[in-house]
């Protein structure tokens, strides 16, 4: 049994680590004033470019570096479109979505032939898992061996990186120039504009700091947690880190745990499929699927606290008179 | 003699079909108190939005200290030491006083050290000035007056010598309002530079050393205050003698039509807005609400209107109950409304003038039985409207947003008055309008009144409000402070709008 | 915003904008290695060629124009449907089961009425609720249909494993219709126009579907619902001015469009496959966005662009056939390029275009 929960435990790290990766992107556009639903075409993007990179020099990290520059790229096609050419902002994400979903699986198809997919990658062209200190020998302590040595090691460098995030983000946002402007042109750009500061270069450094996240996030996915890319591989992850956004209010620290949350609901859905409840039937794995966004849905409709977006959210800058 | 702290040589700025400012030529001396002062859309707000590089001007030099400059955005005009205090404050609410002041001057990628040192300067600054802010309250939270301080307070970080406000007291409370005038006395004192943009001749003449005047973008005249007074002005502002005094007779008042008794109207915020009005309008007469923007005329009208509604109170129209009544069934007890903002609320700027010509109006049956519109009845409408005010261009199908701000006006006021409703509420009838308008608006006011209607109008303008009513109640803070005729001095009708109780409502 | 003449408003800038996303997509076709030219050949072929293709291409574009309206008419309310996917998916449950209860009871005309109310009504309640959610509850409509598009997903999955699905048949759908509930092919009626359209599943959702552009119309432009609708969109605070209660047209509205898409479904449930299955709309509902902003939230702008898609959708069949490196992929990458220049990026021509065309003469008053 204890060693059951550990089990779900540690898929829900390996679950939550690009949710919390993409959800903190969307946190820094959106509390930039840019909204952004394009996070799931940015990660698929990122999962695409890691892997057929990866997949044609067999190194992971020059996979990360493709990734990083698609996902960036995406982010300044959005910031082209939402702050230089004032579009609609839900408009351009949707087609970034869109874009993503279709050039991904043509590409592959024609670069790879597999039916979309890149090849299969392996050693070097993969990240590998890593063995915290001691995770060996202290596997025979009671409790705590376990946890150190199933739970906390043997991850990806980017779980680690994912969960280092959150907080880094806190302190960025709080703690620093950079974060403070970004928060205050995400509630008055007016306020940031005649303070000074340039609205749409704050505006597209968000948007960076946002392609950048996205792009772990998307690398983590086919060269970490899978072996290659999949056409759609991203699967709703980018919405489900939406959600987690709003959930988590647009804080860091509330983001990471909103996404921990949805990975152990995943976790939990993957274990206990077939798991008859007290002879009630089996729960259906569709309801564990739906939780994350009904829950969203049920904070957004204010009847579990209320969230409040930044408030100069999805509106583009003008300079009135 | 030392250079003028700002001088302003040739300033022209065009928006589209706009001139909003032409050649513009302007002395400010340092360590004054200068006034500008102008009819709204004279072009005040625009030059000093050039001045703080807000907008980049098309033609002419700018000065300071003597030394010509580029302002190409904000940044530069803070570099030469020039602050701004806007109508609509630039604070980042959800932030505190301290956090607004550093921004843009945080003094550092990270904020610790920036931050102690902005605690240690508003202190220096509260001290110096009387300036008294509490540096970790969030700004959302104070009250309009202290806001404007933390709008001085960045401004005075930046190291502001010249000092620019535009309209500061719009919002104000008269003790705000004195407040704010010992403050810029006393910036003045330590050699600081203010500019004083507004609309209300009172401040010019209680503050300022030197008044300019602006009318239709250009200065036309610069006065020593000492030397000039409130008739001066006004002729200049306006550019002419006669201060739109209207040809009409005394008022024959019926039976009472709209009644208000006892109404209480509080905000999304929880704040009580109308604190108990109680008021009637009679057949025949126009009764004008007199008072400083935004002590609760504007939620008097809308809660007569039915937009908005009243926590308490009753409201009569012609005899029957109707608070709480939508908007639809109170124009349905013949209740006609001309909102103060035409653009928010009055039009639907991206329609032609025909689907504007029914706004509200367009389920009665006339314009169609049924669910579907009856277009040439509503088009019919539209003509028929616009000749009897005389809308110009006469083209039902052109684009509202297209039509200049005297004949949007005309085109709701055709709307509403062209029902021949029994009780009429207006809103700032005539602003931004054109004089050659104002002049046909006010007629087309007082013909309704004589034609045995009830009017309430709420302006801004006193001038509109003594030349058109017959009687006058005072407003402030939500209460109807009194009442009195429209020949009453001008002074004492100030005294009450700052809440000076006189006179029993 | 200065005014351009209508023609190129309405016509000029909105061609340039697709042409621009035609030749990126040109651009990926050489990236890959082949002749875009010979590509859009294919697709021409595919969709135009022959009888059959041309069916097919007018069988796509019945989904497209249904959902393309649905969206459409959420826009003139202001509000962004992108739910059309999950309320069309529910549509077809809708549609599904009047099926399988009347399939061996009545046939195809006494059916059809019923199935395309159930469409109707399960749509309608899947765009309602979050009509409603933003008009009473504030939340905002774009997050919430794309959780309905998530939870409806999930909802059909469950209700086709788990009761739907036919026992000991693998395949994850209900039972095929019986034969009254499958709707006849416009075979007959387009060889009276001279073309066969052979198998394709072309048929009566198709005039369906172009009564529903006519109805729309009418809504918008000439009902005193769809003034009220338009107000609201373009000024909410003069449409309360006005008297319009602005929760009444957002959850009316969201019904309205969640119907639309919800009737989307009865053309593959009724006219293709005959039986509930998974991903019903299979993307159409996204395709509308792409539709409705390309055709300007206007019905017959809207017929166009659905035409377009719906040549892209066969055409693309056939390139991927003639062309194995091009997969239909491209399709939904063309689909991202038109949102993305056709939508937000629908400025992007105009300071040019002013310069151009700047308006002259004594165009403004006052």
């Amino acid at each position: 049994m204890f060693l059951d929960i550990l089990l779900v435990l540690d898929s829900t790290l390996r679950i939550s680590a690009p949710l919390i990766l993409a959800c903190l992107a969307g946190l820094f556009a959106e509390r930039s004033g840019v909204f952004d639903i394009g996070l799931e075409g940015k990660m698929l993007a990122a999962a695409f470019a890691a892997a057929a990179t990866a997949a044609v020099t067999g190194s992971a990290w020059l996979g990360l570096v493709a990734a990083l520059g698609a996902s960036v790229f995406l982010a300044m096609v959005h910031g082209f479109a939402c702050i230089t050419q004032r579009g609609n902002q839900i408009v351009s994400g949707v087609a970034i979505n869109f874009i993503a979903a279709g050039a991904t699986a043509l590409l592959g198809q024609a670069w790879f032939g597999q039916g979309g997919r890149t090849p299969s990658l392996s050693g070097a062209a993969k990240f590998q898992d890593i063995r915290l200190p001691g995770a060996e020998s202290l596997a025979q302590l009671p409790v705590a061996g376990p946890i150190w040595a199933e739970l906390i090691s043997g991850h990806k460098l980017l779980v680690y990186l994912a969960f280092l995030a959150a907080p880094a983000s806190w302190w960025v946002l709080h703690r620093t120039r950079f974060g403070m402007r970004l928060r205050a042109v995400g509630e008055n750009p007016a306020a940031v504009d005649t303070a000074g500061i340039s609205v749409a270069w704050l505006r597209y450094r968000a948007l960076i700091v946002c392609g950048l996240l996205c792009g772990l996030s998307g690398a983590y996915l086919s060269t970490a947690q899978g072996a290659g890319f999949i056409p759609n591989m991203s699967a709703g992850k980018g919405f489900i880190a939406l959600a987690a956004l709003i959930f988590a209010k647009w804080r860091p620290i509330q983001a990471l745990l909103a996404c921990l949350l949805f990975g152990f609901l995943d976790a939990v859905a993957i274990r206990l499929q077939g798991f008859d409840w007290f002879g009630l039937g089996e729960l259906p794995s569709q309801a564990v699927q739906a939780l994350p966004y009904l829950l969203t849905v049920i904070l957004l409709a204010g009847f579990i606290g209320r969230a409040v977006a930044p408030r100069a959210g999805g509106v583009p800058y003008v300079k009135e008179r | 003699m030392a250079a003028p702290a700002i001088e302003l040589i040739g300033i022209d700025k065009r928006f589209g079909p706009v001139h909003a400012n032409r050649n513009i030529h302007l002395r400010v001396e340092g360590g004054t108190i200068h006034g500008i002062v102008g009819e709204n859309g004279a072009g005040k707000s625009t030059l000093m939005s050039i001045l703080y590089g807000f907008y980049q001007a098309d033609a002419g030099e700018i000065r300071v200290n003597g030394r010509p400059v580029r302002i190409r955005d904000s940044q530069d005009a803070i570099r030469l030491g020039i602050g701004m205090v806007h109508q609509h404050f630039m604070l980042v609410e959800p932030f505190t006083v301290l956090e607004n002041v550093m921004l843009g001057v945080e003094g550092g990628a990270l904020l610790a050290r920036g931050r102690a040192r902005a605690r240690a300067e508003l202190q220096r600054l509260e001290a110096d000035y009387e300036l008294r802010v509490d540096p970790d309250a969030v700004v959302g939270d104070l009250p309009v007056g202290l806001q404007q301080r933390v709008e001085i307070l960045k401004a005075l970080y930046r190291g502001a010598e010249i000092l620019i406000l535009d309209e500061p007291t719009g919002v104000l409370t008269p003790e705000e309002a004195d407040h704010l005038f010992r403050i810029l006395a006393r910036l003045r004192d330590e050699g600081k530079t203010v500019i004083l943009i507004t609309h209300k001749l009172r401040e010019i003449l209680a503050i300022t050393d030197r008044v300019s005047v602006m009318r239709q973008g250009e200065i036309v005249a610069t006065r020593e205050t000492a030397a000039t007074g409130a008739e001066e002005l006004a002729e200049l502002m306006v550019g002419r003698r006669v201060l739109l005094r209207v040809e009409k007779g005394p008022a024959r008042p019926g039976p009472v039509r709209l009644g208000v008794r006892d109404l209480r109207v509080v905000d999304a915020q929880g704040v009580e807005r109308l604190r108990g009005v109680s008021l009637d309008v009679r057949a025949g007469e126009i009764v004008g609400i007199a008072g400083v923007s935004g002590n609760g005329q504007s939620e008097l009208l809308e809660a007569i209107a039915g937009i908005r509604a009243p926590a308490a109170g009753r409201i009569e129209i012609a005899g029957s109950a109707a608070q709480g009544l939508d908007p639809a069934r109170m124009r349905a007890l013949r209740l006609a409304h001309v909102p103060e903002d035409r653009h928010r609320m009055g039009l639907v700027t991206r329609f032609e003038a025909r689907e504007n010509a029914v706004l509200g109006y367009h389920n009665d049956p006339r314009y169609g039985r049924g669910a579907l519109i009856d277009r040439a009845a509503v088009l019919a409408e539209c003509r028929r409207q616009m000749e009897s005010f005389d809308v110009r261009p006469p083209d039902p199908f052109l684009k509202v947003a297209n039509f200049s701000g005297g004949n949007q006006q005309k085109i709701v006021l055709a709307r509403e008055i062209g029902r021949d409703p029994e009780v009429l509420i207006v809103g700032q009838p005539t602003r931004g309008v054109d004089v050659g308008a104002i002049e046909q608006i006010h007629r087309r006011l007082i013909a309704l009144r004589d034609a045995g209607k009830a009017i309430l109008l709420v302006s801004v303008e006193l001038d509109e409000i003594r030349s058109l009513a017959d009687r006058i109640l005072v407003m402030f803070d939500g209460r109807i402070m009194g009442e009195v005729p429209p020949d009453t001095d001008e002074a004492r009708i100030g005294l009450m709008m700052a809440g000076v109780a006189e006179g029993a409502a | 915003m200065t005014p351009l003449p209508r023609w190129v408003e309405y016509g000029l800038m909105p061609v340039l904008n697709l042409a621009l996303a035609f030749l990126l997509a040109g651009l990926v076709v050489l990236l890959i290695g082949e002749s875009p030219l010979e590509a859009v050949r294919h697709i021409i072929y595919g969709a135009f060629g022959y009888g059959e293709g041309i069916g097919f291409t007018l069988y796509y574009s019945t989904n497209f124009i249904l959902t393309g309206l649905a969206v459409a008419v959420a826009f003139h309310a202001a509000q962004f449907n992108i739910g059309a996917e999950g309320q069309a998916y529910l549509g077809g449950l809708g549609a599904g089961l009047a099926c399988l209860a009347l399939d061996r009871h009545l046939p195809w005309w006494a059916i059809l009425p019923f199935a395309m109310l159930g469409a109707m009504v399960f749509g309608m309640v899947w765009g309602a609720i979050p009509g409603w959610l933003q008009a009473r509850r504030g939340a905002h409509v774009v997050i919430t249909t794309i959780m309905f598009n998530f939870l409806a997903a999930s909802l059909m999955g469950y209700l086709i494993v788990n009761h739907l699905k036919v026992p000991g048949n693998a395949s994850v759908q209900s039972r095929t219709f019986e034969p009254g509930a499958r709707l006849p092919k416009l075979e007959e009626t387009m060889r009276l126009l001279g073309l066969d359209i052979g198998g394709a599943p072309l048929n009566i959702t198709f005039p369906i579907a172009l009564l529903a552009c006519l109805a729309v119309w009418i809504l918008i432009w000439r009902s005193k619902l769809g003034y009220e609708i338009r107000v609201f969109g373009a000024n909410p605070t003069a449409a309360r001015y006005a008297g319009i209660r602005g929760v009444r047209i957002t959850v009316t509205v969201m019904a309205i469009s969640g119907a639309l898409a919800g009737l989307m479904a009865v053309n593959p449930v009724m006219g293709e496959q005959n039986r509930i299955f998974l991903d019903i709309p299979g993307g159409a509902g996204f395709v509308g966005i792409a539709v409705a902003l390309m055709g300007r939230a206007h019905p017959l702008g809207i017929v166009l662009a659905a035409l377009l898609f719906g040549v892209l959708y066969q055409g693309g069949a056939e390139l991927a056939f003639e062309m194995p490196s091009i997969t239909r992929d491209m399709v939904v990458l063309i689909q991202g390029l038109a949102i993305l220049f056709a939508g937000a990026m629908e400025q992007l021509f105009r300071p040019a275009l002013l310069q151009l065309f700047a308006p002259r003469g004594p165009g403004r008053a006052g």
